[in-house]
């Protein structure tokens, strides 16, 4: 290796440069060497791929990729927002746009790609964007909160994200894609059509088989709608193009490098230029294999190879890469690896589709029986396992693979079942062998560990579940107890704290924690995680353990979260809100009248919240048993908002006046949410009742809904809103109302019993070995012979149930606690203030910052 | 009179402020052990009083560095390898009651006072 410095210049610090330049580091080239990076853009490298996750609250800070510490640890100048503009290819000189001039010895070129815009009339309107910086997605926030609806060009998987995008921002959103199907070049057409009518039912408009003929403009300049090949007009207010990626080899052409026939900078196995003293890497360059990858893995690649060459070190070098992809684009799990479409001579299908459920599975099997590659749409979960096995002839036979777990899919196919040498994690070429190795060899002895140690995991996140599976299996296989504990206070789960309280009949946390708990903790104070927790599972069990049923007296004060301890709803200011219950969505208008009266004495903020009933913000501590014995005068009772138990049962209108309606659902969830009202579970709970088919109650996003049918009612169970929906799945049909109620008795008992901390029934269900099948055995078969007692703890509960406010506002001592100060009960919290909104209140938060003091350090005692 | 043997039999929870020990509550059992109280303080800012099921006291500025909220009062107490710490009600930071630090951001801490059970 030779020895006097050189200068390397990158220009392009995207996600491949910053690999490059890690890989430099590696190799013990940056640091000796000197490394000029020009860059674009006017931030650091950040991760691209995950760009999208900017919208779900990931902030550009968190996408970052890399840190000051690396780049002034190897002493790498980088030069924000100061492209490279000419290469003078003779003196070995690169210019930048600020006039800055820098000698190299080996210049390395990773610009990247540039989003194709098709050349049609109006496409630089005021309205029209592109996705591929975190510039571009800034640009496309501010412009879409003037916008209603939104318009996609390309149904590829850019295309997708960026219709994922514009629906997150609440426009109405099309995607206009020009190929017959979405997603052309990674899915067949059984694929596609899958994943059309999954994506039709979310709301989007899908045009496929229909180009752009021109962006029509208002006569402010801005767009008004898009003219299609078709004929029709497009009526939008905003168009984000996303029709493919060129090369940005500008650059290189200009300086007269060779380039591509369609645009690439051609290297060789080195990733070498026509210009030995010139590389190229990531999506900018046309690699020998005469292919330019989109994908970032293959640039990974490319950056490792370069930055060996460069070294002077042996390397496999770069020729080609497997195009897989798995995304969760907009909800919908799609994959596809190896050779998708089937090119092989003599290969064949193996395909299963459900268009009910937007499923569909392709698998390519070679003539020998080994599995040359597939497609998945809707159910993704096998291409952790599936990709690895690329090439070799699977465990099992091909049908078994690709059906759904219970339709006679006996064996499911386990991280287990791999060689050592398949590539679990694409995005860093990691293989199995690797991650058991980090484990048994580096002793790793969790994900995290095994992430840092071998980067797998770190790219485009796909392979982490598989990568967990492993961890656990090999430190299991060493003999290492895998920590399964709660927290650092005890080593059992929730379950089996459970178990534990039960069978002891325990009723105090003391006790258990310090019988129980691990050796360090016993004796101690416990923690933020344990106490609540300990307190709910007390809770739920109270009447058959014997323990108050009260979950404000004795030492079960101070096991409650801040909300329970207050009876109510923490809101930023330390101000609370208040949530009566009203069962089913029902009531009176002299109710109303009531929640009104008191929102209007007390100057509350009044809003109807997402769950059929209204909520009361900006209480102070002190006001609560005061707005509480009005409210409760009323024949309100606490709505149990602030719990980790029953929240709402909503209702449709249900047969009573719906001219659908087959059953009376008001009624049913009127029944249901008075029976569990105040259950305390692992996490909240919440339920529905739909008088039809028709499912206006929204039933199926719920923990358990309720449908009606002509017969009677099903009963789904599982589902989820929130950040990660799932719909409920059916546990049983045509249930009269007792058998409609006695199942749900042993469903939710059982989840009680079973589930983990803050684990809601949908991730419960997909946990618990066996899954839902199982969780119909139990509850359904009585398979374990314990439903008898499901049914009498859930009597014990409804028996032993009264109104926590009730309860509270009958005792001066419960009361005493609601007070601003222990030695100024009079005086109102002064930080606690109000300023004017839309004719209501809202916290008065810069008051907060007023308040501020500079932070003291520690005080001496 | 007997209000002057109540008096001097009353034990007082007091805190150190200014060079001066200030009693803040006449009845310490109304502090549920491993829960704290919100206190006003002479200079209009608040502490937030704590005991643990030992009963030693802690005392902390009440006012959460991360939000501006006056709040710590009413987050969970718990300890962790011997030293008592409370969760913000808030966003679920700790901090520990004997010296105010953050627990889970090194550059965060709170005003921490000293605290007795006095006559
Ligand atoms: C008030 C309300 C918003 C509104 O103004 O409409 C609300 C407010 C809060 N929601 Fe919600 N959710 C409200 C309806 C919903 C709904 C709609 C529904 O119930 O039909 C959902 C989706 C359905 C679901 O849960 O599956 C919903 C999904 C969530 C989630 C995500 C849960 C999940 O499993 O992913 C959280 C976060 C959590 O619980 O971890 C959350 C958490 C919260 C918290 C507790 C956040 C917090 O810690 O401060 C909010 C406090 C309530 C308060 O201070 O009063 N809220 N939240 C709604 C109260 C309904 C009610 O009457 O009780
Ligand atoms: C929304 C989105 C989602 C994606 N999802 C996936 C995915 O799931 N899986 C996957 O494998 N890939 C995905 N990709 C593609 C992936 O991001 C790219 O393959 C990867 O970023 C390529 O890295 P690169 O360094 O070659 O190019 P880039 O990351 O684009 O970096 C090139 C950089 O060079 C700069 N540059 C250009 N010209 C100059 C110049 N003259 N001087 C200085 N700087 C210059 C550019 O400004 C840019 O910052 C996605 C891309 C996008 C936009
Ligand atoms: S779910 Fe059926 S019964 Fe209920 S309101 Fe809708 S259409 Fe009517
Ligand atoms: S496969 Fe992308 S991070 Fe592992």
């Amino acid at each position: 290796m030779s020895t006097t410095p050189r200068t390397i210049v990158l220009v392009g610090h995207g996600m491949v440069g910053q690999r490059f330049l890690e890989a430099l580091a590696e190799h013990g080239v940056a640091g000796r060497d000197r490394v000029v990076v020009l860059c674009e853009e006017p931030r650091p490298a950040y991760d691209r791929v995950q760009l999208t996750s900017y919208f779900a609250g990931r902030t550009p800070a968190e996408l970052s990729l890399s840190d000051e510490e690396f780049l002034a640890k190897y002493g790498i100048e980088l030069h924000l927002g100061d492209p490279a503009e000419t290469i003078d290819r003779e003196r070995g000189v690169v210019t930048a746009r600020s006039g800055l001039t820098v000698a190299y010895d080996t210049l390395v070129l990773a610009t990247g790609s540039y989003p194709f815009v098709p050349p049609v009339p109006g496409k630089d309107a005021a309205g029209c964007f592109v996705y591929r910086t975190i510039e571009d997605l800034l640009a496309i926030e501010e412009y879409a909160k003037n916008a209603t609806t939104g318009a996609v060009v390309g149904g590829g998987l850019l295309g997708l994200e960026a219709a994922g995008a514009l629906k997150g921002l609440g426009l109405s959103t099309h995607i206009v894609e020009f190929a017959p199907r979405l997603m052309p070049v990674q899915v067949d057409e059984g694929g596609g059509a899958a994943l059309h009518r999954t994506i039709t039912d979310m709301g989007l408009t899908v045009h496929t088989g229909t180009g752009t003929q021109e962006i029509v403009t208002g006569e402010d300049g801005s767009v008004t709608a898009m003219r299609l090949s078709d004929g029709s007009e497009l009526a939008t207010d905003m168009v984000v193009f996303s029709a493919g990626v060129r090369p940005r080899d500008q650059l290189a052409r200009d300086c007269g490098l060779t380039v591509g026939e369609r645009g690439g900078i051609a290297v060789d196995e080195q990733c070498r230029t026509s210009d030995p003293r010139i590389f190229a890497i990531g999506e900018c360059a046309l690699a020998s294999d005469g292919r330019v990858y989109g994908l970032v893995a293959p640039g990974y690649e490319m950056a490792q190879v370069a930055a060996a060459a460069i070294a002077e070190e042996e390397n496999s070098g770069f020729t080609g890469a497997d195009m897989s992809t798995k995304l969760k684009l907009l909800g919908v799990d799609v994959a596809s690896f190896g050779d998708a479409h089937g090119t092989t001579e003599g290969c064949l299908d193996v395909v299963y589709a459900d268009s009910r459920s937007g499923t569909y599975k392709k698998l390519v099997i070679g003539a020998g029986g080994e599995l040359l590659g597939g497609v998945l749409v809707g159910d993704a979960e096998a291409y952790g396992t599936l990709r690895p096995l690329t090439g070799s002839v699977p465990p099992i036979s091909p049908e078994q693979l690709v059906l759904p777990a219970g339709a006679g899919a006996p064996v499911s196919l386990g991280p287990a079942a791999l060689p050592d040498e398949a590539v679990i994690c694409s995005c860093h070429n990691v293989t199995k062998g690797a991650i058991r190795g980090a484990v048994t060899e580096h002793s790793c002895t969790s994900v995290p560990e095994v992430k840092k140690c071998t980067k797998a995991g770190t790219g485009c996140g796909s392979c982490v579940k598989v990568l967990g599976q492993l961890v656990t299996a090999e430190l299991e296989a060493g003999g290492v107890e895998v920590d399964k504990g709660l927290c650092g206070c005890f080593a059992q789960t929730r379950q089996e704290l459970y178990e534990i309280v039960l069978a002891l009949r325990l009723t105090s946390y003391q006790e258990l924690l310090d019988a129980h708990g691990r050796e360090e903790a016993r004796g101690g104070d416990g923690c933020e995680i344990c106490k609540p927790t300990v307190g709910s599972i007390i809770a739920s069990l109270a009447p058959t353990l014997g323990a108050d049923g009260y979950v404000l007296d004795g030492e079960q004060a101070a096991l409650q979260d801040t909300n329970d301890h207050f009876l109510a709803n923490l809101q930023k200011n330390g101000s609370y809100s208040i949530v009566p219950r009203i069962p089913g969505g029902e009531i009176t208008p002299e109710k109303l009248i009531v929640i009104g009266e008191v929102a209007r004495d007390f100057g509350l903020y009044t809003k109807i919240t997402g769950g059929q009933r209204i909520d009361m913000f900006g209480a102070r501590v002190e006001q609560l048993p005061l707005i509480w014995a009005k409210l409760v005068h009323a024949g309100f009772e606490s709505g149990h908002a602030y719990g980790k138990s029953l929240r709402t049962v909503k209702s449709c209108v249900g047969s009573t006046w719906c001219r659908y309606g087959v059953q009376d659902s008001v009624r049913m969830a009127i029944d249901l949410e008075l029976r569990y009202r105040g259950l305390r579970s692992p996490h909240k709970l919440k339920s529905a009742v739909s008088g039809c088919a028709r499912e206006c109650a929204e039933a199926q996003s719920k923990d358990f809904g309720v449908i009606a049918t002509s017969n009677g009612w099903n009963l789904y169970v599982g589902g989820n809103g929130g950040a990660t929906p799932r719909h409920a799945d059916l546990l049983a049909q045509d249930l009269d109302d007792d058998q409609l109620i006695r199942l749900i008795d042993r469903f939710l008992m059982f989840y009680i019993r079973t589930a983990d901390r803050l684990e809601r029934t949908s991730t419960w269900l997909e946990r618990i070995e066996g899954g839902l099948d199982h969780v119909r055995d139990v509850v359904v078969e009585d398979s374990l012979g314990i439903c008898a007692d499901l049914e009498q703890l859930m009597s014990a509960h409804v028996a032993g149930y009264r109104d926590e406010w009730a309860s509270t506002l009958d005792d001066p001592e419960r009361l005493a606690r609601f007070v601003s100060f222990v030695n100024a009960p009079e005086v109102p919290d002064p930080t606690v203030q109000f300023v004017p909104e839309r004719d209501q209140i809202k916290p008065d938060l810069p008051l907060l910052n007023l308040t501020a003091r500079p932070l003291e350090g520690t005080a001496t005692r | 009179m007997t209000i002057l043997a109540v008096e001097t039999t009353t034990a007082y929870v007091q805190l150190y402020v200014d060079g001066d020990w200030l009693p803040v509550c006449d009845d310490p059992a109304r502090i549920t052990p491993g829960r704290g109280v919100a206190v006003l303080l002479p200079d209009g800012s608040q502490a937030a009083v704590f005991q643990d099921r030992t009963g030693r006291w802690y005392a902390i500025d009440n006012r959460d560095p991360f939000t501006g909220a006056a709040v710590l009062s009413r987050g969970l107490m718990g300890s962790s390898d011997g030293s008592a710490f409370v969760a913000s009600p808030l966003l679920k930071q700790r901090f520990d009651l004997t010296t105010g630090r953050c627990l889970d951001d090194e550059g965060v801490s709170v005003r921490a006072y000293a605290v007795r059970v006095a006559t």
